[in-house]
């Protein structure tokens, strides 16, 4: 492909051996590293040398590899997922790079996320706001009115969509100064509050997500737009701005 | 002894009046009886959101940090369903008979059937649930055609179908979890089954994290574990895809059928070199759009492979548009295999177009679309007249709308527009269609012990025929396993509480634990992927896209010797009680081992070509599959004999075709 030839790197990698143990940058050096590489295939790379060594790999979270499931994460040069803007880390290629360059890599830094091991944190909290309100409730006998009974406008499906294109990576929140969770959260929201379907419970959906994004220790948002432009799906904030119309309605009720 | 338990009568008529005799456990009984769901997927969440919901007590399990994250969330093109929406003469047989024929008839009738009959409830289903599907200017659901049909049936979210359904079904799960019916276990991996008195009463899982080993037990075991591509290393599925949880309920007596039938997915791309992690797959909704094409010319394939031409400058005459010169009638919408084996015909025959050592790649171009598309959007927006830059830019423009995620994915990839330049693609290893042997409960030979999904066997054409997987999944989990397990569960409303300080469970944790001590002390001096590589080259090369009697024998010998010395010299870092990914994959590897000659000596006995399976003995003239219908119209399915895997037994379960007539299959 385009470039295919190799470099060599620098590397400066946050090590944490557990939740409770104080972590460390530490340092490697990895060479012949092609050009063609995505940035994980790079720590491939780097754990199969360590592992070599007898050292410890390095652990980070990663699993579908082509920048949907949203589980890779990682601090890259002080930015979520990297130099590039939206995409995810596993989409970042080492392309991006040049011969001799030191890379800082870190976890997602956040109090709401803490750090398990090395890179990896724990971003159940997401999860537990989906629990308290991200759904419609409807029961799953498929025994539902037909599909094509309620139309949709187009226009509304397709934002719709596009705030339902959120992979709860979480680079919202660890771009954040605040921490907020609030695009997040704000895409949750819009999704149902856009379409005919959940209306019904709009009221109730938004009041639980922010109560709960409350409880997480996430903060609130102080418009700053870091999270819109680290997100790698675009998710916008208008989203954020949906929510809190949303939420000021349901308070008014 | 198999038996499916296709129920008689109609085939039209089976599963509705099946479900009338299944035996129900009654609403105050439902909180009695404790349900373990292994996997969250389509499948595991339908299934476990469902049966929450029902109001038995579900336990799930996912080795993900989240639900959200199971790779049915990376399928792009859509889902079918036989709702006739766009009077085009969709229908339940035709879908039947579609996934039928797709499968090479060696799917049972009666599953596919009940696929069918229920892929319209699917539909209004995750409508209901907040799905944004694509939508027509009235408001309409839209739809669009996949490989192997001549219908629109398919329904779409963009390219991110996948996600969208999976995160209906991670809505509905979570709905479920909040409310306290559904207790679930992130970041956890099921690593053996519990059997009490011949039935399955329990799983002993690994807490990723922490690394402790937990007993949960219930009074029916789910597994939703998805499929097993990973045995070739580089395949379509996520790196953590794997098959130790179906592997380990084979190993405790469930049959594994049909284990060589792998679907290699035509539009993926290519290799790019040693360092490669995984592959990724380009959706197959994109044969709709883009014409496949190699040149004709073997001179300009060395010069295109060289840098010294470009495939723009390959003037139209040269082009060899091989599906649509080869196959009239269905063109680039071929099914998957047939496209795959055609691509690698021309690769093999030195016109692939990859500048690499692999030489493999074909084009997959959209110039003539974005000028027939911006053609008809000027049209449509008055401008009968345009000039040529006004239709280009309204027919790009029109490519992006439909395709656009999958177009900025492969330019993230490949670092190549391809809104200038024709794609390159290359078949890769993508959907698993053998797995576990499972009756029309979708119960395994093991009682108590259901499986879903990709992990199991039984839908097999549907699976290889595109945007029906997800049709599968949810199937099986939203609109078969509440039925049919509820029916299983009809006798344990006395049973009580299932205790998890007994022999069984002692047994089987002490097992698991001794083989992760075996591999932390093992000592070796290689990396658990220089095995998994390994491994999955012989796959790839004797396994793979076409396999022959002889390569086949030598994988099985090869695997064999491959595995002794994975025992032997594979090194394991860091300890059992902590986070740790070396010790994953190595528990992981161990199982695709034995899995990958499992697959082989399959591949062996079916001497025939069938169902993304191909014997190079077994084609005709012109290369097509030749089945063989007399001797091998049959389910394999392979009972565990031991740690000698040639010790496999292999059961037959004949499929009867009743309603529909085995004819060849012709996509000319």
């Amino acid at each position: 492909m385009a470039s295919n030839k190799n470099i060599n790197i620098n590397l400066k990698i946050w090590r944490q051996k557990d939740a409770k143990t104080k972590g460390k940058i530490e340092t490697y050096k990895l060479d012949n590293v092609s050009t063609d590489s995505s940035f994980l295939e790079m720590l491939d790379q780097l754990n199969e040398q360590l592992v070599n060594n007898r050292q410890e790999p390095v652990a980070f979270d990663h699993d579908c590899r082509e920048g949907i499931c949203g589980m890779c994460s990682l601090y890259i040069n002080g930015r979520a997922h990297g130099p590039d803007t939206a995409i995810t880390t596993c989409q970042l290629h080492m392309r991006s790079f040049k011969d001799g360059d030191t890379i800082y890599v870190e976890p997602w830094r956040s109090k709401a996320f803490p750090v398990i091991k090395d890179l990896v944190v724990d971003r159940s909290a997401f999860d537990r706001i989906q629990q308290a309100g991200g759904f419609v409730s409807v029961n799953t006998s498929g025994r539902t009115i037909d599909a094509n009974a309620t139309p949709v406008p187009k226009h509304d499906a397709d934002r719709s969509f596009e705030a339902a294109a959120c992979i709860g990576c979480g680079a919202c929140v660890a771009s954040c100064k605040n921490g907020s969770a609030m695009l997040f959260a704000g895409a949750i929201v819009s999704k149902f509050a856009l379409l005919p379907q959940g209306k019904v419970e709009a009221t109730q959906r938004v009041m639980n997500i922010v109560r709960q994004m409350d409880e997480e220790g996430f903060g609130n948002c102080t418009n700053t737009g870091a999270c819109e432009v680290e997100c790698p799906k675009g998710i916008s904030l208008e989203n954020i701005a949906r929510m809190n119309r949303e939420y000021l309605f349901a308070t008014l009720k | 002894m198999l038996d499916s338990k296709i129920p008689a009568g109609e085939l039209s008529q089976k599963w509705t009046k099946y479900k009338d005799q299944l035996k129900l456990v009654a609403p105050n009984n439902r909180p009695k009886i404790d349900i373990i769901v292994v996997g969250t997927g389509l499948a595991g969440a339908s299934a476990a959101a469902s049966l929450g919901e029902m109001g038995y007590n579900v336990k799930a399990f996912c080795f993900q940090d989240s639900p959200r994250r199971a790779h049915s969330i990376a399928a792009q093109g859509g889902i079918n369903a036989a709702k006739n929406y766009q009077n085009d003469g969709d229908s339940v047989y035709r879908l039947f008979y579609d996934t039928i024929k797709g499968g090479d008839y060696r799917a049972r009738e009666a599953n596919v059937h009940r696929l069918a009959e229920v892929s319209g409830n699917i539909i209004d289903q995750c409508v209901a649930q907040g799905v944004p599907f694509a939508r027509d200017y009235g408001g309409m659901l839209d739809n669009r055609s996949f490989g192997g049909t001549q219908v629109q049936r398919t329904f779409y979210a963009a390219g991110q179908t996948g996600q969208q359904l999976l995160l209906g079904a991670y809505s509905a799960l979570s709905r479920q979890i909040g409310q306290g019916n559904v207790q679930m276990y992130n970041r956890h991996e099921m690593l053996d089954i519990v059997k009490v008195g011949g039935k399955a009463r329990g799983i002993i899982a690994r807490n990723l994290i922490t690394g402790e080993l937990e007993r949960h037990s219930a009074h029916a075991v789910i597994i939703a574990s998805g499929g097993y591509g990973n045995v070739y290393f580089l395949s379509t599925n996520a790196m953590g895809s794997n098959v130790t949880a179906a592997w380990k309920i084979h190993k405790k007596g469930a049959y594994f059928a049909n284990p060589c039938f792998v679907q290699i997915h035509p539009t993926c791309i290519p290799v790019h070199g040693t360092n490669q992690s995984k592959l990724t797959l380009m959706s197959e909704s994109l044969r709709n759009s883009g014409r496949i094409w190699v040149p004709k010319k073997k001179e300009d394939a060395e010069a295109i492979r060289a840098g010294k031409l470009k495939p723009t400058q390959i003037a139209e005459e040269d082009r060899d548009y091989f599906l649509e010169r080869r196959y009239p009638a269905f063109g680039n919408l071929v099914p998957r295999d047939v496209a795959s084996r055609a691509a690698k015909e021309r690769c093999d025959a030195g016109f692939g177009i990859e500048n690499n050592d692999t030489q493999e790649g074909v084009y997959l171009d959209f110039s003539s679309e974005i000028i027939s598309k911006g053609k008809q959007s000027a049209y449509a927006a008055g401008n009968h007249n345009p000039t040529d830059e006004e239709v280009i830019k309204l027919g790009k423009a029109w490519i992006e709308e439909k395709y656009g995620n999958l177009f900025q994915m492969y330019q993230k990839i490949t670092d190549e527009n391809p809104y200038e330049t024709p794609m390159k693609i290359y078949p890769a290893v993508h959907y698993t269609m053998g797995g576990v042997w499972v009756d029309y409960n979708l119960q395994s030979t093991i009682p108590g012990c259901f499986v879903a999904g990709e992990a199991n066997f039984s839908d097999h054409g549907a699976n290889r025929l595109g945007a029906s997987a997800l049709m599968q999944g949810l199937a099986d989990g939203y609109f078969v396993l509440p039925y049919t397990v509820s029916d299983y569960l009809a006798g344990d409303i006395r049973t009580g509480k299932i205790p998890t300080n007994t022999p069984e469970f002692d047994e089987a944790e002490n097992s698991v634990r001794s083989s992760i001590e075996k591999f932390l002390n093992n000592n070796g001096t290689k990396t658990v992927d220089h095995f998994h590589k390994k491994l999955g080259h012989i796959m790839w090369n004797k396994v793979g896209m076409a396999r022959n009697g002889q390569g086949l024998t030598e994988a099985v010998r090869e695997i064999d010797e491959l595995r002794k010395e994975f025992y032997r010299d594979v090194y394991v870092p860091g300890g059992a009680y902590e986070l740790n990914p070396e010790l994953e994959k190595a528990l992981r590897v161990a199982d695709f081992m034995e899995l990958g000659q499992l697959m082989a000596m399959d591949a062996l006995q079916r001497r025939e070509s069938a169902g993304g399976h191909f014997r190079e003995e077994y084609q005709d003239a012109e290369g097509e599959t030749l089945r063989d219908d007399v001797n091998f119209n049959f389910v394999g399915a392979w009972e565990y004999g031991g740690s000698d895997i040639n010790a496999e037994t292999l059961h037959k379960e004949v499929l009867n075709y009743e309603y529909i007539k085995i004819a060849a299959r012709n996509y000319k």
